[in-house]
């Protein structure tokens, strides 16, 4: 069981036109808690942030400033050299994540291999097999020399999921798992994820732009916009009662059958009109500044 | 997201469905088989051309006699005796034609693989590092890339004394002119191919990065590798033929262009003497035509459109005379929609 | 309502010429209303947009009309979009008929501008054009997708990707057509953006009195904008009921499947969600049995 802890989290992109460099900030002083068994919903439009946190937690980018401390349950701090074995990530587009040239064997193969986790071939084999049937890809023996294009898209998925946890990922960070996919099979890969949460304890991220899926399979969301959090609380609290305006915009927009003919309704809130100085905190019942909110910002429980 | 890729969904709809066709039924194929070309009655060819020349430069040698042994039969033309005739101090040009071919396949083969090697370094490994070593990296294949070839190896061959001036390095200097194109090829390659997600996840999962490059990059990069090192046999082909026949070639092989330099030496053209310089210029040409069959089949690979284009197109035929037919016949089929149709459309 | 149609589609087969033929649309019967927008929901593959290209006459070869009549009841009497030549073809396509692609990247061309794009469109079909007309029209065309007139001078790269969406609606509405085809108009876009200009697509609709074929995978998205849903599986139109008689009593099962696939916004959490229970769909199922087999 491993928790991580964000703290004051900054990415800073350098931009260069000819010899003009302009500085983009990604991220804006982001402050997240991952603990076991629960999952923390990232909510935003493209270009608000999102993927940025995912890079710098599987350590593909480097922060400018900021901490994230992965701790296992005693407290200590998990060593660099172990980093890859707690912190695994789902890739959002399954027909790019597996490597076409390898078949699935490899693909779970290769994390078990890296991680010390099999001491011989058969016990590797034998520990693929096994992976694959706690993702519901049976019979695994037909599925594991199958290469990646002879599957589905929901069976890729989950081929991407057991390449996550086969190293004994204890934090999972998963970057809009289900929007390439068809719809009928999103709920059972989102309710694989659930399961297998249940079962290991895990410590989701959960990043994706559908605000009724991060509702129903996270306790706790987080609303990006534009590198800053402006909202964060219980899931239900978010979405039913949101307070930002920009939360508002965001729960309007989205399609909901139980409230039609909203679509010819103009726009409650102006789009310019919003600021992202500020953030509502559900768990602390208050506004905060968004930026400076680090030191108290982290969830309350 | 039905249809994530963007390109025109029905002939995407056609291909995911031809493909779900194909792949049912069949034993999973290994990554390896994806690489083979389909064969092709064009690649059968240029492989019989390139393996029937190759054989005939691995083996020729040993059954023809010796190809400098002077006879007092000059220039005969071809006769049972000497199959290709005899030059001009009485070699018997089959003979030469044999030596001539391994020599000039030697250098080559020499020269696809270093330049190969050179291009898969400074291409492939510059860009997965990326920032600076990318930048150095392809600072210097622009460089080289600008180098004029031909008069640069003129000038070393020439600088080089003709004593020392071996195989080896004719097929260095023709390496070292002509890897930086392919580099680039392979640089734009991996430049893509590493923002695959696919190789994010593998190093996400702590490979190490060599092991991401040879095992998750490369073979990716296979096919094109392939047709790179095919285009360079070609020129290196053709430049060292160039180089040979103004005299700067390797001074202690024979090779087709020596063939053609010493032919031209001897007047042969003017003498009429077709048997002495047709047959090594044939050679080249069917060799290297033979190489360019087979690299059009690698590019299939590498643009399955291309592919697809060909499956199709007799598919696509069909389809359309049906559909023709069906328009046609509908027509015949009493309708309840009004006559004037042409006329609205008019 | 006006129950007026303008669009029949009579037992329509569409089968690509593999080598074992697949059908890719069944028997597809289809009336579509002047004024009305008319949903196409279903997954991938289940040739929702080989329908709509076939509609349009614009699927190509391995693919192939098997059967079925087309027939568009324009002002000026119907037309049998299947017997048309190639010049009729030409000239029924945008006039009254158009179509906004997927991907508004790919759909326009990036060497030219806005304005360049427009002009041909329009000079394509009214050569008499005068140049002051042309560029009227395409002011007008832009306003009324919400798009700043300046933004005629500007190449599709400079364009955000909502405005790229709302550049190719105009093209669209270029001609005045009676009927466009949209499809997955929205899908690459934000929530915000997407809903922008589903607003739009509503309002122009009301204004102008054009009718939509709309197709989507996001059911819950239709149920907002369309009159009447058409819900497509396997080829087949398994479904085709008024928008919210469909939401409330769901009659074929896969449509109470895709609604359910759907976990509401507002309302309650389902009893399927988080409870593992359904961890694989239906689908995958009979995909696993059919390999053992």
């Amino acid at each position: 069981m491993t928790s991580v802890k964000i703290t004051d989290l900054v990415k800073d992109y350098t931009l260069r036109s000819g010899l003009k460099r302009t500085r983009l900030r990604a991220v804006d002083h982001v402050s997240l808690e991952l603990t076991p068994g629960r999952t923390v919903a990232l909510v935003g439009e493209s270009g608000s942030g999102k993927s940025t946190i995912a890079k710098i937690l599987t350590r593909m980018e480097r922060p400018t400033s900021g901490t994230v401390e992965v701790r296992l349950d005693d407290g200590t701090p998990v060593p660099n050299g172990h980093y890859r074995r707690e912190v695994q990530m789902v890739f959002q587009d399954p027909f790019a994540s597996l490597n076409p040239f390898h078949s699935i064997e490899h693909h779970i193969a290769r994390p078990l291999k890296i991680h010390g986790r099999t001491q011989s071939q058969e016990d590797t084999r034998a520990r693929v097999l096994e992976m694959l049937e706690r993702v519901n890809l049976t019979p695994a023996e037909a599925i594991a020399p199958r290469r990646p294009h002879e599957l589905s898209g929901g069976q890729r998925q989950r081929v991407a999921i057991a390449r996550a946890l086969a190293p004994g990922a204890q934090v999972l960070i998963a970057d809009e798992p289900v929007s390439m996919l068809d719809v009928s099979i999103r709920l059972g890969v989102l309710n694989l994820l659930g399961r297998l949460q249940r079962e290991d304890q895990l410590a989701v991220l959960y990043i994706t732009h559908d605000l009724a899926t991060a509702r129903h399979f996270s306790d706790e969301i987080v609303v990006l916009y534009r590198g800053r959090v402006v909202e964060r609380g219980p899931s239900d609290a978010v979405i039913l009662d949101p307070h930002h305006d920009y939360t508002k915009l965001l729960a309007l927009a989205a399609p909901d059958p139980e409230r039609p003919g909203r679509v010819t309704s103009e726009a409650a809130v102006d789009r310019k009109a919003i600021d992202n100085s500020t953030c509502y905190d559900h768990f602390a019942g208050e506004w905060r500044e968004a930026a400076a909110g680090a030191k108290a910002a982290v969830s309350a429980d | 997201m039905t249809n994530p890729s963007n390109a025109p969904a029905a002939a995407d709809n056609a291909e995911l469905l031809a493909e779900a066709a194909a792949e049912t039924g069949r034993a999973p194929r290994s990554g390896w088989r994806m690489l083979l070309p389909t064969m092709t009655p064009w690649l059968a060819v240029g492989l019989i051309l390139v393996g029937g020349i190759t054989l005939f430069g691995l083996i020729g040698p040993l059954l023809v006699g010796d190809p400098t042994e002077i006879r007092d039969q000059g220039l005969t033309a071809p006769t049972g005796d000497f199959i290709l005739g005899t030059t001009q101090t009485g070699q018997d040009v089959m003979a030469q034609l044999a030596y001539a071919t391994r020599g000039s396949l030697q250098i080559g083969f020499i020269v696809g693989v270093l330049a190969t090697v050179l291009s898969a370094f400074f291409g492939i490994y510059g860009a997965y590092r990326g920032r600076v070593v990318d930048e150095a990296f392809s600072l210097f294949t622009n460089v080289c890339l600008v180098i004029p070839g031909l008069p640069l190896v003129i000038v070393i061959s020439g600088f080089v004394p003709r004593e020392s001036r071996g195989l080896w390095t004719i097929a260095l200097v023709l390496a070292i002119t002509s890897w930086a194109g392919s580099a680039r090829v392979l640089r734009a390659q991996t430049l893509s191919v590493r923002n695959r997600d696919y190789v994010a996840a593998s190093q996400v999962s702590g490979e190490r990065p060599w092991r991401v490059i040879v095992v998750e990059i490369l073979p990716n990069l296979l096919p094109v590798i392939a047709s790179q090192f095919v285009f360079a046999v070609i020129s290196a082909l053709l430049g060292e033929a160039g180089l040979s026949f103004i005299g700067l070639g390797a001074s202690n092989s024979s090779t087709l262009g020596t063939m053609l330099f010493y032919a031209q030496n001897g007047f042969a053209l003017p003498l009429g003497a077709w048997w002495w310089f047709v047959p090594p210029g044939l050679v080249i040409a069917l060799f290297g035509m033979g190489l360019a069959l087979i690299n059009f089949s690698i590019d299939e690979i590498i643009n399955p459109k291309l592919k697809n284009t060909r499956l199709h197109r007799k598919r696509a035929r069909r389809a359309l005379r049906l559909e023709r037919e069906l328009a046609r016949t509908g027509r015949k089929v009493p309708r309840q929609a009004a006559p004037s149709d042409e006329e609205t459309v008019r | 309502m006006t129950a007026e149609p303008v669009l029949t589609v009579e037992d329509l087969t569409v089968v690509y010429e593999t080598e074992e033929p697949i059908t890719a649309v069944k028997h597809a019967d289809l009336t579509l209303h002047r004024g009305e927008i008319l949903g196409l929901a279903g997954e991938s593959g289940c040739g929702k947009t080989t329908l709509a290209y076939a509609v349009n006459r614009l699927h190509r070869p391995p693919a192939r009309i098997a059967s079925g009549r087309i027939i568009f009841h324009g002002d000026q009497g119907d037309i049998d979009i299947l017997a048309l030549e190639d010049a009729g073809l030409r000239a029924f396509r945008w006039e009254r008929l158009s179509m906004v692609f997927q991907g508004a990247m790919n759909a326009l061309n990036p060497v030219t501008t806005v304005r360049a794009q427009l002009k041909d469109t329009l000079l394509a079909h009214r050569p008499r054009m005068s140049r002051k007309e042309i560029r009227e029209r395409s002011e007008d065309v832009l306003t009324r997708v919400g798009v700043d007139p300046r933004r005629l001078g500007s190449y599709p790269h400079e364009l955000s990707g909502g405005m790229r969406q709302r550049v190719m609606i105009a093209m669209a509405m270029l001609l005045e057509p009676q009927i466009m085809i949209m499809d997955e108009p929205t899908t690459a876009l934000d929530v915000v953006v997407q809903r922008d200009i589903l607003r739009e697509i509503v309002r122009l609709r009301d204004e102008l009195d054009f009718a939509v074929i709309f197709i989507t995978h996001d059911l819950p998205l239709l149920l907002e904008i369309s009159d009447r849903i058409a819900v497509m599986l396997e080829g087949e139109i398994v479904e085709l009921e008024a928008a919210d008689r469909l939401y409330r009593d769901a009659q074929h099962p896969y449509t109470r499947k895709l609604l359910g696939s759907f976990p509401s916004l507002s309302g309650e959490r389902g009893a399927f969600i988080r409870t593992g229970i359904d961890e694989t769909s239906a689908d995958e199922i009979s995909e696993t049995a059919e390999e053992r087999a």
